[in-house]
Formats: structure tokens, sequence, C-alpha cells
């Protein structure tokens, strides 16, 4: 039995700049249950920390969200004032960045840091909050959490420094955490790190997680489901085996496709996307992916709607319609006869 | 090695350091060494690219950097196709400057801003006197098409490309002035995953076509299997493994190697990583040299 703990419905968030509006993100809905992992992936402009930084309200001028519903456990959020913003930050959604070096405070103590978080939040004594704080950083794999917490952030190496800040994130017990690229400023053995944690978390059934990325590595080992965003759009969404063994937006077949293949000999020629990313400035009118499909038709100048193709995966193209023929069927390459 | 071997090896690099002084004292004697590469060998053959993997902190780009004389090495030799470079003044150091080129990790402060791409791809030619005049523009034009963009760049300036459009004006400049040897420093870890491979391909077609050798560094450790032909892993300034590429992913000797192959996440939902820990040697162990283990297969373990 799933409980529905975030829903996302049609989400709009623009940049207003010098040059015209910045459409980052472009009618986005997604919902997240209690305790899962789900993904989002991504390039960079792709939209998605900009979903992630409108799902914590924390779009800042010049971005607006211009239109769309954030509903956590059935309270609309986006109605909310600022001061109860507050509340529900933290308590109920925490946040983890990319960069741990700019998040901590680097003339405080990490106890200090952490215990000023839990009292806070938490409304503990002094000594209650302390021991928390040993408790939560042995958790995430700190090891001597007594003399660490004594220590200020640069006695930290990088990879230290992100478990802290998962740590203080889920000292607040938050029923969902977003983090965005959190291992990507992070070496490989660190990252692995970091992955073991969120894989462990990704047990807990109290505290879901959203795991913004760029990397299909870290989506395989970690996350359940999987959200493919591409110029402000969700292309696909599917549970994590779908999306690897039966992707089905051209998007998402490129993309695999552009990795190079575990025990693949070296020299096996990769198959690059062609092109660049829509300029959201002045996206093109219907699939954003048209300009570097290979399967484009006519009918791609037209938005398709998102079409269900199995459980919980749906993908945004008209090859996903029901009479149309499946990627497999029209081959790479065949599709750009009828433009 | 062989005779024919030996004239194989483009680079030869023999035991190099390159030490940063971490403090001074007060009479400006330095008192603190940062040993960033502490002796390291290894050859490049004609036509290969060896890839130089390792995490931050390891010495990889300061190796990188000392090929390119960007650094004055501390110890050690670097021989170019049979000359020894290590005592070259600047004046006879420039016919190698022309031969030696190099791509960077960031196209965004690589390329000068206030220049447009004709100047940009014109400058090293300007500096070793290649295709003077009116043939200028024209072999300028030649290379952007060979890289994929269009003559009507010519005029535009910098911040009107893309990030990978900026990395293929950046191999254009490389390769304006025909180098046999070209030193690429993260040349995609700043790109998107779709632009990274259009980028890798063309880099692969270029040295098929020119007859190139690359030493490819990299953090990203399935990009480095894919395009080298072998393989030097370096863990705090030394090299610890040396291997064709496939046989090092295969086959790896190195506590480290090992380490480090497991710890990359596998795009495969069904394959789960079994990571392997290596905890690290102490500062002050003694460290073994590398040794050849199976043929063309080097680690640096304890007899």
């Amino acid at each position: 039995m799933t409980e529905r703990l975030l829903t996302a419905r049609d989400l709009r968030v623009s940049f207003h700049t010098r040059d015209g509006d910045n459409q980052a993100v472009r009618g986005v809905s997604f919902h997240i249950d209690a305790g899962e992992t789900v993904g989002i992936v991504g390039e960079s402009g792709s939209g998605k920390s900009v979903t992630a930084r409108a799902i914590m309200s924390l779009i800042q001028p010049p971005g607006e969200l211009i239109g769309g519903e954030i509903e956590f456990r059935g309270e609309l959020l986006n109605e909310l004032p600022e001061r109860k913003w507050r509340k529900i930050r933290g308590n109920q959604i925490a946040m983890v960045f990319q960069d741990p070096m700019t998040s901590l405070n680097p003339v405080k103590k990490i106890g200090q840091q952490m215990i000023e978080v839990i009292r806070r939040h938490r409304g503990l004594g002094q000594e209650a909050a302390k021991q928390e704080a040993i408790r939560l950083l042995r958790e995430v794999g700190i090891s001597d959490p007594e003399r660490r917490i004594g220590q200020y952030p640069h006695e930290f190496s990088g990879g230290m420094r992100q478990r802290v800040m998962i740590a203080m994130a889920l000292s607040c017990q938050p029923e969902l955490l977003i983090a965005d690229e959190p291992t990507t400023a992070l070496d490989v053995t660190i990252q692995a790190q970091i992955l073991e944690l969120f894989k462990r978390l990704k047990d807990n059934p109290d505290t879901a997680v959203i795991l913004i990325t760029h990397d299909l590595g870290v989506v395989a080992q970690v996350c359940t489901r999987v959200i493919v965003m591409y110029g402000g759009m969700i292309m696909e969404e599917a549970p994590v085996e779908d999306l690897f063994y039966r992707p089905q937006h051209p998007y998402t077949i490129g993309l695999l496709r552009s990795v190079p293949k575990r025990g693949g000999g070296t020299r096996e020629r990769l198959v690059p996307i062609e092109g660049t990313p829509p300029d959201l400035l002045d996206p093109p009118p219907g699939c954003p992916f048209i300009t570097r499909c290979p399967h484009a038709m006519d009918k791609c100048k037209e938005l398709p709607p998102m079409f269900h193709i199995g459980p919980g995966h749906r993908s945004l193209c008209w090859l996903a319609e029901k009479d149309h023929p499946t990627v497999e069927e029209v081959g790479a390459g065949e599709g750009n006869t009828d433009v | 090695m062989s005779e024919t071997a030996e004239r194989n090896v483009l680079v030869d690099v023999r035991n190099l350091k390159k030490h940063f002084s971490k403090g001074k004292n007060v009479w400006g004697r330095t008192t603190e060494v940062l040993k960033a590469v502490d002796g390291v060998s290894f050859q490049i053959r004609r036509g290969e690219t060896f890839g130089l993997v390792g995490e931050s902190g390891s010495g990889k780009s300061t190796v990188g950097r000392c090929l390119l004389r960007l650094y004055d090495y501390t110890d050690g030799e670097v021989r170019f196709d049979g000359h020894d470079l290590t005592k070259l003044g600047e004046k006879a150091l420039k016919p190698f400057r022309r031969r030696i080129q190099s791509i960077f990790q960031d196209p965004y402060s690589s390329l000068n801003p206030g220049m447009n791409v004709l100047d940009l791809i014109g400058e090293p030619m300007n500096i070793h006197g290649l295709y003077p005049g009116e043939e200028r523009k024209e072999a300028v034009a030649a290379l952007l098409e060979r890289v994929g963009l269009k003559r009507e760049h010519l005029y535009r300036y910098p911040h009107e490309f893309s990030g990978g459009q900026r990395q293929r004006i950046s191999i254009a400049r490389a390769l304006s002035v025909r180098p046999d040897f070209v030193v690429c420093d993260e040349p995609i870890s700043a790109l998107d995953v779709s632009v990274q491979a259009q980028v890798v391909n063309m880099l692969e077609d270029l040295q098929a076509e020119f007859g190139l050798t690359y030493l490819f560094v990299a953090h990203d450790l399935s990009m480095v299997r894919h395009i080298s032909d072998r393989i030097g892993v370096m863990y705090r300034g030394r090299l610890v493994e040396v291997a064709d590429s496939d046989e090092l992913y295969d086959n790896p000797l190195h506590p480290y190697t090992k380490a480090l192959l497991s710890a990359i996440p596998i795009p495969d939902p069904r394959a789960a990583n079994a990571r392997i820990v290596w905890t690290g040697e102490p500062e002050d162990a003694e460290r073994p040299p590398l040794r050849e283990m199976a043929p063309g297969h080097y680690a640096a373990l304890p007899e």
C-alpha cells in the first residue's frame, strides 16, 4: 500500500532576463510516494534543479513560479506564506546541494551547526541534541563522531562534509529529502561511499528521496523510479528496470547509447545524440527534442501528450501512441523520411 | 626494449618529479614541500592514446602540464621524439611548442572572450608563421568545418557558442599548427553527457586522420577506457599501474586500481556494484616501484 507524499501538477518556472523569458520548466507533473527513491536525470538546462527548487519554494528573482501546484500530504504548498514554509522546509522536506564547501559555515564547529538545527527543529535540549548529532554522524559513516563534532568544516574532506550535510538534512527526520547532484563534485571512491548511504536510505520507509543527477550509473544503482527531463519537460518516466531495459523515448534511448557500455571493448564507437539542446528563450513549439531526434515526424511540431505505456511508465512521444510503430520497429534513422 | 620499439616511442618520461613549495619561512626558504609528482616514468607510442587516471590531487594534471613545459620540473627528464626537452631554453623549445598542443577542461575560460573565432584559431598560426596572408582565412575555415562548425562562425565570439561548440573551437585551435602530440586535460568533463560522445568521436576521427598521439587525462574511468589504448593509474604522485586498457579493466592488480574500478557506478540496475575498499598505504611507507607482472602490464606491488 503506497501513500502519496508529493504531487506536482503542471509546474512552470521562467527566468526573466534581458533577452526575454527563459522558460526553464515548462509544465512538469509527477508524484512521489512515501519512502521511495526517485531519480531525476537530465543534462544542464533540462530544468531538473529548477524543478527541485520550485518544490522547496526556493525560486528567487529573476526566476518566478508562473504556474502549477505543489501538493504535499494533501496541502497546497505554493499558496503558503513564507512563515509557514519555513516550518515545512527542514522539518518535512530537506535539501542537500552539490557543493558541501559552500553550504557549511566555515567559522562554526560542525557540532555547533548540527546542534543548532536539531534544537530549532526538534525542540531538544542542548545535551540531547548533542547526543543526536553524534548518533547521526555515526549513521552516515563518520568514525569517531565524539571528537569530530568539535572540529571545523575545513578539517573535514569533501566527502565527509557532504556526509555532514546529509546528516544535518536527516536530523529533522524529513519525509522527503531532495539531493541535487550530491556526488558530482566528489571523487569516484568518495562518491561510492555516499551512494551506499543513499542505498541504505532507500530501505528506510520513513524518508522518500529525490536524487537529481546527470549520471545514469548513479540512477541505476540507487533509484527505484526515474524521471528523464529535457528542455524543461519530462520526456519519460519509468521504474528503473524498465528505463534501462525497455526505454521508449528516443531521447532516453539516445542518452543510454551515448555512454560507453560496461564490458564493451575499447574503440567501440559511441553513438552520440547530434546537435545541441533547445534554446529555452525561444523553445520549439512541439516536442523539445524535435531538432535532434532521428525519428522526428511532421506530427512532432505539435506537443504530444504523456502516453501511458505500462505500470508507472509514461513517455512524451508520438511514437508511444497506440497505433504508432514502436521505436524498435521503426529502426534507427528510418523515421526521418516523412519530415 | 628493442630498437624498433624505441623508434616507436614519441614521448618518453623518465623519473619525472615536480615538487611545489607549500610553505616558506621568513628568509624565503621552503619549509614544506608538496610532492605533486614524485618519480613517474612511462612511454607514449606514436599514434596511440595514453590515458592517465586518478583522483583529485593524484598529480595527473601536473604530469600533463610538465609535458607541455608549462611547469619546469624538479627532477627527471622528458624526451620528445628523441630530443631531451628538459634543459632547452624557450628559444630552442619553440619548434616543440608547435608540435605539442593542449586542450583543457573548461572551454569557458580557455578561450579569450575578446577574440573572434578567426583570430582564436589564427593566433597559434601567427606565432609559428603558418598560413600567412590570404591563405589564413581559408585554412581556418577548413579547420572549422573539419570540427563540425560552419564557415559563418568565423566572425563570432566565444559567448555565442555552447560548451560543446567551444570545445570544438579549442580543438581546432590546437590542430591549427599541425601538432604531433596533444595533451587533453579532462577535455569532456565540463560537457553534457549527450555532447561528450560527439567530442570523443571527433577526437578519435582526428587522430586517425592526422596521425595524432594523445595523452588523455581524466577522472571518468569509463570514458578513459573507451578512448585509450593504454592507461596509467596515478595515486599520490606516482604511477601504481600501467597496462593495455582492456587488460587493466579486466585484470587489475594493484589494490588502488581495484578500488577505483569497483567504485564506478554501473549504468545497469541489474548489476550490483561489489565495492572493493582500499584504505591506502601509510604516509611514510616505502612505496615499491613499477614492475612488469605480465607482458606489458606493470604494477607497483611489493615483491
